[in-house]
């Protein structure tokens, strides 16, 4: 139909204006048929010039969503809400190997074995002065509690740390001004074993009184940006949901909402949503980190897994550390306070002066919003009302600012535009809220399709907002676009937030489910994007860094090819020797030295993937063929003119032959070349 | 000979330092694929380009085509240069102190003779890689040479080619320029002086 139509296009282009018109009716009687019924209402006729980025030009942002149950990072341009890269963190991406190559498997490597999947939710930005400054990102696993660190030079996962003590990475992870510490709360809270280490044995009707959660401190290197858990808070058996640290005169704080402190360990939908009130803790990190260099901390055995990438060698290692330390509440006097919040509280958001937290009861009527300055009087007062674990809890007054009311219906997420206002999701109600936080009074409301989770506004969980625009990620999607069966991806909706009012400028799908997202002005990570790795740095101890001194070793069982890629050919690319029960790795180098040429390896019958080498550097697959026959590989990643060609033959020989291993690439002359210049036979 | 030419002559022989510091010639390539274009720097004693790897990404887009690859180890003359570069540095200096005008008429004349080898040699070199084509090449367009321009534009294929002298030739013409000055200087003062002398 769409050929037939644009054929009639062309005959009306050429016939003239009458043709011109009734293929014009053609087409709209056609897309009448296909009409979306989904909402366009308050989308102003002109929004496209507002997030058009004409071909050939680059988005104003860098946003980073994370994808939720897919594992990874999707990066898309604002406002053209291009999609930029996929980043592949928790799970295995057969696209480019990662989670499959031997250099990165290790990765993927926990006290529960291999994990090749995780529910990544919250993407923070490593920080300097309270500012993003786009030298990583930091984001969670939430099922199997990782943190892991993505290089925004490379765009690649560099880093992965286990979180002992905890079961279920969700209230992760969030970085204080300087990224001195990278905080990370445990969503359920379980038993612990102090002596022996790791969860411990009990019944299920002892959660009162054994089930603890458990805060991570883990610090930063500031050069490097390599992770280290320095030690842990345990706190009581509640759930931590959220969290997000202070700003100036509050800097030194970290906020965390809970849920569940009716310790309800079934139905929680109802078991939990007793209380009239749960907490917002608030923990002082700095007063922390003094404790526990001060010898406060106890210390306890662990087993839990640290990843890291080698820059040089582009290989992962494992390390397994078997202790942790941790701080009790009870024996850190000042340290951890609780405020009293309304009902199963999600976010916590704090403004960019630091003064004021706003907490998003999910279930509340209202939106609470406290103020750091009444809470730094209340501790002066002790205004408090009783304690739980040894910990004050405030008193409701003494720590409140004020409450917007009627926000909307499911107060999720707020974020802030540095000119004063806040910008809360509601879920039941489906929309954007843009408020005051001064005077607590809602300015303008902003349907959005449907449901939405969170939202970002680029720096609006840092000191200065970049407040032009809002990313709401929204749960439902219905009818927003063509449809594709019963699972459709989630939407993201771009408003423009510079006016006094709210206006809707683009829809764009999403993978899988973004939780959280962060946005950075490009030109904070654009001039550091690392264009191709350089050869001689390559430190990979399978690297083969010129095409004569590619190899073919047989160790026992084990055959090792040190092979070379390069536009447009293997060495070697005729392998002969092996044999069934051998297991054969792949060691490719990719010897392009220029921007933007990748090379692919893949070869017939692996069970695993086929991998993706950036020119510079060296990849690993692991190959274990199980019939006798000759078997093509070949170069997946279309590289040039002769792409087709970039292939070659390994010979698998029955088990036991007498085959010896062989291995060559193009022949050799009997001819002399002309003009008797260097002979250029074979491969140059 | 005065203080000026002797000068001169100085400034001369220390211009051709400048082949030391700049390439004598840039190749420039672009193509659709290369927006950020392909330069190749010819000096007096290397092989540069617009960055580290540019020969080898010359040489892959060459194989194509079937053109030996380029390798500074094959040419001699990048060897031999710099010395013949230094010779007429020390000889010109040598001169400047000697203060023996006549030499200056030799020194730039061999000079010219020089810097015309050198463009001569060059040429054939481009001749040489253009036309000696491998008949393995993977893609042969028939008739088709790849000469590159010794200066100015021409189009091979997909790449527009450009070539251009670079500042480090720019001091074998600043040494031309001196030093003919300076003989120009020194023959008026010596006729000037022998003018006083029958006088």
């Amino acid at each position: 139909m769409r050929e037939l139509l644009g054929n009639l296009k062309t005959i009306a282009a050429g016939v003239g204006l009458p043709l011109a018109l009734i293929s014009g009716l053609f087409l709209q009687s056609c897309s009448e048929s296909n009409r979306s019924t989904a909402n366009t209402e308050g989308v102003d006729e002109d929004v496209a010039k507002a997030v058009y980025v004409a071909p050939g030009k680059h988005d104003e942002l860098y946003s980073f969503l994370s994808g939720g149950f897919n594992g990874q990072v999707s990066v898309y341009g604002i406002p053209s809400g291009r999609l930029l890269k996929v980043i592949p963190v928790f799970s295995q991406f057969p696209e480019n190997g990662y989670g499959y190559n031997e250099e990165t498997r290790p990765m993927l490597m926990t006290s529960h074995g291999f994990v090749p999947w995780d529910d990544l939710h919250h993407p923070k930005l490593s920080r300097a002065e309270g500012m993003a400054d786009g030298r990583w990102l930091f984001v969670n696993g939430n099922n199997t509690p990782r943190v892991a660190r993505v290089d925004l030079t490379t765009f690649e996962t560099v880093e992965i740390m286990e979180i002992p003590n905890s079961a279920g990475n969700h209230c992760s992870p969030y970085p204080t001004n300087n990224n001195e510490y990278i905080l990370a709360g445990t969503r359920f809270s379980v038993p612990l074993d102090l002596a022996k280490g790791g969860m411990g044995d009990a019944s299920l009707e002892e959660y009162k009184d054994k089930f603890r959660g458990s805060i991570s401190f883990i610090k930063v290197d500031k050069d490097k940006g390599d992770m280290e858990l320095d030690f842990q808070v345990l706190v009581p058996g509640f759930d931590y949901d959220l969290a997000n640290g202070g700003k100036g005169p509050s800097g030194d704080w970290v906020f965390f909402t809970t849920y569940n402190t009716e310790k309800a360990r079934t139905m929680k939908e109802l078991g939990a949503s007793q209380n009239d009130k749960d907490y917002l803790a608030a923990i002082n990190w700095k007063l922390a980190a003094k404790y526990a260099a001060e010898g406060k901390a106890h210390e306890m055995p662990a087993n839990y897994y640290h990843n890291k990438m080698d820059h040089g060698t582009h290989k992962a290692t494992s390390t397994i550390k078997k202790k942790v330390r941790y701080l009790l509440p009870e024996e850190c006097p000042g340290m951890m306070y609780l405020l009293p919040a309304p009902k199963s509280p999600h976010g916590i958001d704090v403004d960019p002066t630091g003064e004021y937290m706003v907490v998003n009861g999910k279930l509340a009527s209202t939106l609470p919003v406290f103020s750091f300055s009444k809470m730094q009087k209340a501790i002066e007062d002790k205004a408090f009302d009783g304690e739980v674990n040894g910990i004050p809890v405030f008193k409701y007054d003494a720590v409140l600012y004020g409450e917007v009311k009627e926000p909307g219906l499911g107060p999720l997420h707020t974020e802030f535009d540095g000119k004063g206002n806040a910008y809360s999701t509601m879920f039941v109600s489906s929309e954007v809220v843009k408020w005051n936080v001064k005077d607590l009074k809602v300015l303008d409301r902003m349907p959005v399709y449907y449901s939405p989770g969170h939202l970002m506004i680029p720096g609006g969980d840092t000191k200065e907002p970049y407040g032009k625009y809002l990313v709401v990620m929204n749960k439902i999607t219905k009818d927003r676009y063509l449809p594709t069966g019963p699972e459709l991806v989630h939407s993201a909706q771009l408003i423009d937030i510079s006016g006094d009012k709210m206006r809707m400028l683009l829809d764009f799908p999403t993978l899988a489910e973004p939780h959280y997202a962060q946005g950075i002005p490009a030109d904070k990570v654009a001039p550091n994007s690392v264009k191709f790795f350089k050869l001689d740095q390559n430190t990979h101890p399978e690297a083969v860094k010129k095409e004569a001194d590619a190899s073919v070793t047989r160790q026992g069982k084990n055959v090792k090819v040190n092979m070379t890629s390069i536009r447009s050919h293997f060495v070697p690319d005729n392998i002969e020797g092996v044999q069934v029960g051998d297991t054969v790795i792949f060691h490719v180098t990719n010897l392009e030295q220029d921007w933007d040429v990748p090379h692919g390896f893949a070869v017939m019958g692996a069970d695993n993937a086929e991998t993706l080498i950036m020119p510079g550097a060296t990849q690993s697959l692991r190959w274990v063929p199980k019939q006798a026959g000759v078997y093509p590989f070949y170069c997946t990643d279309f590289c040039s003119a002769l792409h087709q060609e970039m292939q070659g033959y390994i010979r698998v020989s029955p088990k036991g032959s007498n085959v010896p291993i062989k291995f060559s690439s193009g022949e050799k002359k009997s001819v002399p070349p002309p003009n008797g210049g260097p002979s250029s036979a074979g491969m140059n | 000979m005065n203080k000026l030419s002797r000068l001169l002559m100085f400034l001369a022989a220390l211009s051709l330092g400048l082949l030391f510091l700049s390439p004598m010639w840039k190749i420039y390539l672009k193509a659709p694929q290369y927006p950020e274009g392909l330069e190749m720097h010819i000096w007096v004693n290397k092989i540069s380009g617009s960055s580290e790897s540019v020969l080898q990404n010359f040489n892959i887009l060459n194989h194509y085509i079937g053109m030996e690859p380029i390798h500074a180890e094959s040419f001699a003359e990048l060897k031999i240069m710099p010395y013949i570069v230094i010779a007429f540095m020390i000889t010109g200096a040598i001169i400047a102190l000697a203060g023996k005008w006549k030499l200056i008429l030799y020194w730039v004349i061999l000079l010219m003779i020089g810097g015309a080898v050198g463009v001569l040699d060059f040429y054939l070199w481009l001749v040489k890689f253009g036309t000696n084509l491998s008949p393995e090449a993977p893609i042969k367009v028939p008739g088709m040479t790849y000469i590159p321009p010794l200066l100015g534009r021409k189009q091979l294929l997909n790449f527009e080619a450009l070539s251009l002298p670079s500042t480090g030739s720019l001091g074998i013409l600043l040494a031309l320029i001196f030093a003919a000055i300076a003989y120009y200087v020194s023959r008026k003062n010596k006729s000037k002086e022998q003018t006083l002398i029958t006088t």
